[in-house]
C-alpha cells in the first residue's frame, strides 16, 4: 500500500555528545525529507531499488527513505565522516530498517555504472573561505558545512561525477542555498546533462534554502 | 557490508589504479540473517548488478550456496532462483575484515559493517 507521508525517524538515540561530531538534523534536513514527501507519489511511481544518500550525518534522511520505500529499494549510505556513519548504522538500526554505510568521499568509492535510482545530497553548503575547508578535515562537524568559495566546493565535486552514477531514469535532490547560486548551479547541472527544478524553499533565519531535483536531460517526468 | 553493497565498489579512485573492482573480500565476522524478501526488488536489482563479480565475491567467502555461476535467463519468473539472489545480496554481512583491491593490493578495513574506503593524501 503506498504511503502518502515519510515520518521523520526516531533520533532518541543520539544525544548532545554526538552531535560533537555529527550534524544534528536541521531545517535543511527537514526540508529535503519535505520535498521528498511532496515527492512520494513520483517516488512510488519510480520505483527505485537502489538509493544513495552522500553525506548521511546522523542517517535521519536515509533512514526516513528506507522506512517509508521498505523492501523494494536498497538503501545505501556513504559519508566522509566516520562517526556520521557510525551514528547513521544507529539510526537504522533504531528504526527497524537496513542500511549499508560506506566511510568515503561523495561517490568516489562507487562504479560508475548508473545503477543509482534516487540520489540524495545535504551538502556543506555555507560560504567560508577556503581554507576552512581544508583545515576541516581535522573537525569533523565543520566539515558537515563548511562549503568554501561561494559554499560550493564540496557539491562542485559530485556534480561532474553523476552522469556516471545516476541511472537513466534516476532522480538527485540536493539542498542548497541562495548564496551558492542556484541559477548557475543549474546551468553546471545541465552542461552535464541534467535538467532540474527548484521544487522546495524556505526562507530560515537569514538563509534562503532550496532542494534541487534534478534528472537525466534524456529523461521526462512522465 | 552487504554483497550487495561489495558488488558497487571499486577503487579505481586511487592513483595508478585503472578498473579497482572487484575487490577481494578478507571476511574475518560474517552475519547471516533473515531479511524480508521482495521479488520484484531482487529481479530489478539484477540488471545492476556484475553478476560474475557477485558469484565469486559469494563463493570466496564460502556463501554462494547453490547460486548459479551463470545468470539464468528469464530469471523473473523463478522465484527459487530469486530467492537465492536475495539471499546472497541482502543476508550475507561482512561485520569485520578487509576488501582487497585488486590492482595495488591496498587493503580497506571493514568494521562493524563499514567499510573505510578512504584514501590517503599520496594515494588521490
Amino acid at each position: 500500500m503506498p504511503s502518502f507521508k515519510i515520518e521523520t525517524p526516531s533520533l532518541s538515540h543520539l544525544s548532545h555528545e554526538d552531535y560533537i561530531n555529527v550534524y544534528e538534523p536541521a531545517e535543511d534536513s527537514f526540508l529535503l525529507l519535505d520535498a521528498l514527501e511532496d515527492d512520494l507519489e513520483l517516488l512510488q511511481q519510480r520505483r527505485p531499488v537502489l538509493c544513495l544518500e552522500v553525506g548521511s550525518g546522523s542517517g535521519v534522511v536515509t533512514t526516513a527513505i528506507a522506512r517509508t520505500l521498505g523492501a523494494e529499494v536498497f538503501c545505501l549510505a556513504i559519508d566522509i565522516n566516520q562517526a556520521a556513519c557510525s551514528a547513521t548504522n544507529c539510526t537504522a538500526k533504531e528504526n527497524g530498517v537496513k542500511v549499508d554505510v560506506i566511510n568515503g568521499d561523495l561517490v568516489t568509492p562507487l562504479r560508475g555504472v548508473c545503477a543509482v535510482d534516487l540520489l540524495v545530497f545535504n551538502p556543506p553548503y555555507v560560504p567560508t573561505p577556503h581554507c576552512e575547508v581544508i583545515t576541516s578535515l581535522e573537525e569533523p562537524l565543520t566539515r558537515a558545512w563548511a562549503g568554501g568559495e561561494r559554499g560550493r566546493e564540496v557539491m562542485d565535486r559530485l556534480f561532474p561525477l553523476l552522469p556516471e552514477v545516476l541511472a537513466p531514469q534516476g532522480l538527485f535532490y540536493m539542498v542548497a542555498i541562495e548564496n551558492n547560486d542556484v541559477p548557475q548551479i543549474r546551468e553546471v547541472l545541465s552542461a552535464l546533462g541534467f535538467q532540474s527544478h527548484v521544487v522546495k524553499q524556505r526562507r530560515v533565519r537569514g538563509e534562503h534554502l532550496v532542494v534541487l531535483r534534478c534528472q537525466k536531460h534524456s529523461d521526462s517526468l512522465e | 557490508m552487504k554483497l550487495l553493497t561489495h558488488n558497487m565498489l571499486t577503487s579505481k579512485c586511487m592513483k595508478g589504479v585503472t578498473v579497482g573492482y572487484p575487490l577481494g573480500i578478507v571476511a574475518k565476522d560474517i552475519k547471516v540473517s533473515e531479511t524480508e524478501f521482495n521479488s520484484e526488488f531482487v529481479s530489478r536489482i539484477i540488471p545492476k548488478l556484475d553478476w560474475n563479480a557477485l558469484w565469486k565475491a559469494a563463493d570466496s567467502i564460502g556463501h554462494s550456496g547453490d547460486l548459479p555461476q551463470q545468470l539464468m535467463e528469464d530469471y523473473e519468473n523463478n522465484e527459487e532462483f530469486l530467492k537465492k539472489v536475495h539471499h546472497v545480496l541482502l543476508e550475507v554481512e561482512i561485520i569485520n575484515g578487509e576488501l582487497v583491491c585488486p590492482e595495488s593490493g591496498r587493503k580497506f578495513p571493514i568494521s562493524q559493517g563499514i567499510p573505510n574506503m578512504l584514501l590517503n593524501e599520496d594515494e588521490l
